[in-house]
């Protein structure tokens, strides 16, 4: 059974002059197989950062509280390593990386993985398949990684490395936002299809309800000024859509 | 007559067969400003002694005729005539010059293959000329490889006929303490079209300027250019494309990787579209991508437009380090960096060397540059 600790992280950035924001102040979250948390809260809460410092994006400084994966120090693992422990980071705005071609990125994230390489055959067919389940013209496995993309190509692409990269945990960064409803719905099916395969763990970040009558939460967490100021079930999302943030922003400032 | 004339990028140029005509460069000239005269042992400055030994042999296609003339060949000088003092250097000193021509209509069924080979590249300078004819409609593959060591400098002229066809894969993979400075001028006829892949890989000074000038109407110039710069090396490419006819297209792309100390890349890009040139559509680009501290970019694109009436024209130079958000990204898969590193750099100047049409050329080129990326990833 898988299981994503969080225990009072800290995390800070550069401030643009030589100082540093403090960005989190105190996140404790567990995330179990089989479970879906939602992560939710106004622009500028701290979601996103929370994110990117669980994958370890270098502009992240943790100061202070741990992160393990089944025990293990996730802090103390490169970026890779992360990914190959089984954490994966389904990005907001992935990069385009021209000269890479979607099927060579796939394999080598597969390749890396997995530890070895896939038989070429087998590959094919599997990425084949994983295309087909999200909808995705199959040309798209030559073009240049993200280059391109519409806006709902990447997001789709994201879920398509995410069923095909099979993590422990995965962590999902707005992948609904800037999503027209039928792709918010082939996103959806994806992330659903991926619970149901395995013991995982999912990490949905959004600043909408809407997502979450796709994608069905355990738990709902609110997030405000760096840390998580109320939890619940799924009712809780039903709360939020009616009286929106206000007065957790109030609280999280407080 | 007013200086809208002439275009400003040529005020300084002039042309002659004749040494004498040039001053020897001080280094501080328009032309020389980047070039590290004390490195070109003697080729710029008449005290390079001709003794060194460079081989020539030619695998020609069996619709190509090879010839090697001496300098009283009267093809010879016809479409190019030397721009700066190396140039002149070179075209007053070679002894044997290379003619490949491809008659009317021939299609050449395999590349032709010209090596050039230094045996000793210390103890003095060689001098080469080669000119490629393609007669009206007929097209061809060349490849020019260099290897080995030398103190080098030739002109290579293209005169490529009306509606012929010319690809040209020029390779420089020198050995390290090779100095190579070379003009290739491709002269285009009515709707000829031209491609040139230029890859500098190995040397120690290497400065080539490929340029072409159009005769007639409906010519088309496709320049490519991959070079990757180690520690010490100085790779530098010149380009000028003059559109001086209306209606005739050109494309630029050069792209480099730098690593390591005193790796140093220059690309100047020259285009002019004179007054009589309307209609003309051009574009060019130069991307450098420095993988370490201590290397050094000098990229400078220069488009002069005398003509309103032009079809399209743009240029782009861009240089800088790998992307942390692409490793980030690759990375955040499993990717290790090294790996995410050597994705990034081949995808990069891959975009180019896939254009490359010669399957074996193609293989080298890409074995050539993994070879390079291990050198990097030896020295983290």
């Amino acid at each position: 059974m898988a299981t994503l600790e969080i225990r009072d992280l800290h995390v800070s950035v550069a401030d643009g002059a030589d100082g540093t924001k403090e960005i989190l102040r105190g996140v404790d979250l567990t995330v179990k197989a089989g479970e879906t948390h939602a992560i939710m809260g106004p622009n500028g809460s701290g979601k996103s950062t929370l994110a990117y410092a669980v994958a370890g994006h270098p502009k992240y400084d943790v100061t202070s509280g741990s992160v393990t994966l089944d025990g293990e120090d996730v802090l103390e693992m490169s970026v890779d390593e992360r990914a190959r422990a089984g954490l994966f980071l389904a990005m907001q705005y992935p990069v385009e990386v021209p000269g890479v071609s979607v099927s060579n990125f796939l394999r080598s994230a597969v390749t890396a993985v997995r530890g070895e390489a896939p038989k070429l055959r087998e590959f094919s067919k599997e990425m084949k398949q994983a295309l087909e389940n999200l909808a995705i013209d199959p040309a798209f496995a030559q073009r240049s990684l993200n280059e391109g993309f519409s806006g709902g190509e990447k997001k789709r692409h994201e879920i398509l490395q995410l069923e095909m990269l099979k993590p422990k945990i995965a962590v999902l960064d707005e992948t609904d936002s800037g999503l027209d409803v039928d792709a918010l719905k082939v996103v959806s099916e994806g992330v659903n299809r991926f619970s149901a395969a395995g013991d995982t763990g999912v990490l949905l970040i959004t600043h909408y309800t809407r997502i979450l009558r796709y994608v069905k939460p355990d738990f709902v967490h609110v997030f405000a000024g760096g840390r998580i100021v109320e939890e619940g079930g799924p009712e809780l999302a039903n709360v939020l859509e009616n009286e929106g943030y206000e007065k957790y922003v109030k609280a999280g400032v407080s | 007559m007013g200086l809208d004339s002439r275009p400003l990028s040529t005020l300084h140029e002039k042309a002659s067969y004749e040494v004498a005509d040039f001053e020897v460069p001080s280094g501080r000239e328009e032309e020389w400003r980047f070039t590290p005269l004390r490195r070109l042992r003697g080729l710029h400055n008449g005290t390079a002694e001709p003794i060194g030994k460079v081989i020539v042999e030619v695998q020609a296609a069996p619709e190509v005729t090879v010839e090697i003339v001496g300098r009283d060949d009267e093809r010879l000088g016809t479409a190019y005539v030397p721009a700066d003092r190396v140039s002149a250097q070179a075209y007053a000193s070679f002894t044997q010059a290379t003619v490949v021509t491809v008659p009317k209509e021939a299609v050449a069924s395999a590349p032709t293959v010209i090596r050039t080979r230094g045996e000793d590249g210390a103890s003095g300078a060689s001098y080469g000329h080669t000119t490629v004819i393609l007669e009206p409609f007929a097209e061809a593959t060349v490849v020019l490889s260099h290897r080995g060591s030398a103190t080098y400098a030739d002109n290579v002229e293209f005169v490529v006929g009306d509606g012929a066809r010319l690809s040209v894969i020029s390779l420089q993979d020198w050995a390290d303490d090779a100095v190579h400075v070379s003009h290739q001028h491709a002269k285009l006829a009515r709707d000829a079209r031209f491609v040139s892949h230029n890859i500098s890989l190995g040397g120690d000074v290497v400065r080539i300027s490929p340029s072409v000038v159009y005769d007639a109407p409906g010519g088309d110039a496709e320049l490519y250019g991959v070079y990757f710069a180690d520690g010490g090396q100085h790779l530098e490419h010149r380009l000028l494309v003059d559109h001086v006819v209306p209606h005739c297209r050109s494309r630029v792309d050069y792209r480099g990787a730098l690593q390591d100390d005193d790796a140093h890349a220059v690309w100047i890009g020259d285009v002019i579209i004179r007054a009589e040139a309307e209609g003309t559509d051009t574009y060019e680009l130069n991307r450098n991508l420095v993988l370490t501290d201590g290397t050094r970019v000098d990229s400078v694109p220069n488009l002069e437009i005398l003509t309103g009436e032009v079809a399209g024209a743009g240029h782009a130079s861009a240089s800088g380090r790998l992307d942390d958000e692409h490793l980030f990204y690759l990375q955040a898969r499993g990717i290790p960096f090294d790996e995410a590193r050597r994705m990034v750099v081949r995808g990069f100047l891959g975009q180019l060397i896939e254009r490359i049409e010669v399957d074996e050329v193609r293989e080298k080129v890409q074995e050539a540059i993994e070879a390079e990326l291990d050198q990097g990833a030896a020295k983290r």
